[in-house]
């Protein structure tokens, strides 16, 4: 695992892997696919918290388990930064990686398809297609929106292009 | 405009009744004229032209076929006119499927059917095709607005939504199989896709669609970095599908790890995107009008302009599901596809003995070669790829299959899991 850090890649090796390769349009082999992301899910959420290192809310927005809502946050200069995250399932999945979305921060920075996509490393592509179908939803947030939010919400807020909420605040009061 | 011209026409006017050397009047006179045809055209100028019923190859400037029709006379194409039959599907509206609608438009094409979530932005500007002052548009609708007006003998269809989502991908898959234009000869509403997207995932999907439905398509890419790019025909069955081998780029000759990444997705340049609309259009015509030899893979490499090109068969162990069987039928009908072969070089041996009669002695000791000994490189075979030709993602590992266990109790309970998720998000 070339390109990573240290602690992306012990946490990634203690998410439960999943076994089951089926998409959306698979019927019943879908929701067996869907009971091993949520384990998954439940296994790292429980891990995060342990370690202290909480960092995002996640649940089907339907009841197919095709879309997905929830939040995520950074925290920076022991300040704490929150965004909407939300993502589908596409139909080639697992094969493919949902792409996730941040529509906040739409059109805020380079790193960022259109729609709010997040714009992840040459790194996470090739691993993904290697782990196909063991990498979930799980998987794809401690190895593409961890980084993303670690190397991204720093620039965006020392630059000022993204704002702490107190500071909105404070600045629209005074 | 029009009022300045009416005022110059009465400035004439007046002056003409000042002036009494015959030389002087004929000279206002003419002036008079060119002002009149000034008006003229640019009330014409506003109009668009009106749909025409059959193309004539009549060589006159209101014709817009007559030089497209040039090609059935000069004997490179049988049948032009034939391009009014086709449907084109083209998914993803960007820097090439933009320019590709806009050729086919202008080739005349039956119908388009156009597939994109997007909207037309300031930052599209170094590509061609759109305005800016369609900013803000569906890059659909803003496509319709624009390729209606360059020929409105083409039907136009706009769908604007995401082809890798469920819904998206239904709406993708009835629109393809909608026969109302015409019937084609797989079945399906269209007879050609073209992939235009920017990216593996929404590539991923129109292979799934092509695979299920049968339907024969092509890829196009444009590399991250802008310098390299890529076309490829893929036949359900008969060639690889895009999973069955991992996805092939050309090199730019650029080492990835030297490649400045940081505070920008992707490049792009209106020259290597033109040059791939270009060549994906081109491969169109030659398979849809059956002139030429269709590519099956052709790459560009724009530092070196080096075009490499390469065939590929079918991973009889493709992930794809709906590959393999379309692999099978095309093995099944394998007797039909001989005996067709067989007959079509006999009728072609008939007629070439009656045009020419054959020499005994080749004169010219031309070595005929089969067609199979032609054939590029077979990827999947040698697992060799020809020179500047790379995979981009690699193959997934092998993995223990395990069995799927019907487990019961709480813990395999989707409803269960769903609480325990939601109990921890509550925390
Ligand atoms: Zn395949």
């Amino acid at each position: 695992m070339e390109g990573w850090d240290p602690n992306t890649k012990s946490t990634l090796t203690q998410i439960p892997l999943l076994t089951i390769k089926s998409g959306p349009r698979d019927g019943a082999l879908w929701t067996q696919r869907l009971k091993e992301e949520y384990k998954a899910l439940i296994a790292y959420t429980s891990m995060n918290k342990s370690k202290d290192n909480d960092w995002f809310r996640i649940s089907a927005a339907n009841p197919e388990g095709t879309r997905w809502k929830g939040k995520c946050w950074y925290v920076h200069n022991l300040l704490k930064y929150e965004f909407d995250l939300q993502f589908d399932i596409p139909v080639t999945y697992p094969a493919t990686a949902p792409e996730l979305e941040l529509p906040e921060l739409d059109g805020k920075t380079e790193k960022m398809y259109r729609g709010g996509k997040i714009c992840l490393t040459v790194h996470f592509k090739p691993l993904w297609a290697k782990n196909c179908p063991r990498f979930g939803i799980a998987h794809v947030l401690c190895l593409g929106l961890a980084p993303w939010l670690a190397a991204e919400i720093p620039v965006l807020v020392d630059s000022g292009t993204i704002k702490h909420k107190d500071d909105v605040a404070t600045s629209s009061e005074s | 405009m029009e009022v300045e011209l009416k005022e110059l026409l009465n400035d004439l006017q007046s002056l003409k009744k000042s002036i009494s050397d015959p030389s002087d009047l004929a000279l206002i006179d003419k002036m008079h004229l060119h002002v009149e045809n000034i008006a003229t055209l640019e009330k014409s100028g506003t109009t668009c032209r009106s749909k025409v019923k059959d193309m004539s190859a009549e060589v006159v400037d209101s014709n817009p076929y007559s030089r497209l029709m040039a090609l059935q006379r000069m004997g490179i194409v049988d049948n032009y006119e034939r391009i009014r039959e086709f449907s084109v599907a083209i998914v993803g509206i960007g820097g090439v499927g933009s320019v590709a609608a806009e050729m086919l438009t202008r080739c005349g094409i039956g119908r388009l059917l156009l597939y994109d979530y997007d909207k037309v932005e300031l930052a599209n500007m170094n590509r061609l095709f759109f305005r800016p002052e369609q900013v803000g548009m569906t890059k659909t609708d803003a496509a319709v607005q624009t390729l209606s007006e360059i020929n409105p003998d083409v039907v136009l269809e706009s769908y604007t939504l995401n082809i890798t989502t469920v819904e998206g991908f239904d709406t993708f898959m009835s629109s393809l199989t909608n026969k109302s234009f015409r019937t084609t000869k797989s079945g399906s509403g269209v007879d050609l896709v073209l992939s235009c997207v920017d990216n593996y995932e929404a590539r991923m999907v129109v292979n799934q669609a092509c695979n299920e439905l049968n339907q024969t398509w092509m890829e196009s890419g444009v590399s991250e970095d802008a310098v390299s790019g890529h076309i490829q025909l893929l036949i359900p069955g008969e060639t690889a599908c895009f999973a069955c081998v991992p996805p092939l780029v050309v090199a730019s000759g650029i080492d990835e790890r030297t490649l400045k990444r940081e505070g920008v997705c992707a490049a792009s340049l209106p020259t290597t995107m033109g040059v791939v609309a270009g060549l994906l259009v081109q491969n169109t015509l030659k398979y849809l009008l059956k002139f030429g030899q269709v590519s099956r893979y052709l790459g560009y490499n724009a530092l070196k302009d080096y075009f490499p090109t390469m065939e590929m068969k079918p991973n009889s162990q493709c992930s794809n599901t709906a590959c393999l069987e379309r692999q099978k039928e095309y093995i099944l009908a394998k007797p039909t596809r001989d005996a067709a072969a067989k007959a079509k070089a006999a009728d072609s041996e008939a007629l070439s003995v009656a045009e020419n009669p054959v020499h005994a002695d080749n004169e010219w000791n031309i070595s005929v070669v089969d067609d199979d000994e032609v054939d590029g490189a077979d990827v999947r075979n040698s697992g060799v790829l020809p020179e500047g030709i790379v995979h981009e993602l690699p193959v997934a590992d092998e993995y223990p299959k395990q069995p799927i266990t019907e487990a019961v109790g709480p813990a395999d309970d989707l409803e269960e899991l769903r609480r325990q998720l939601e109990a921890l998000n509550a925390d």
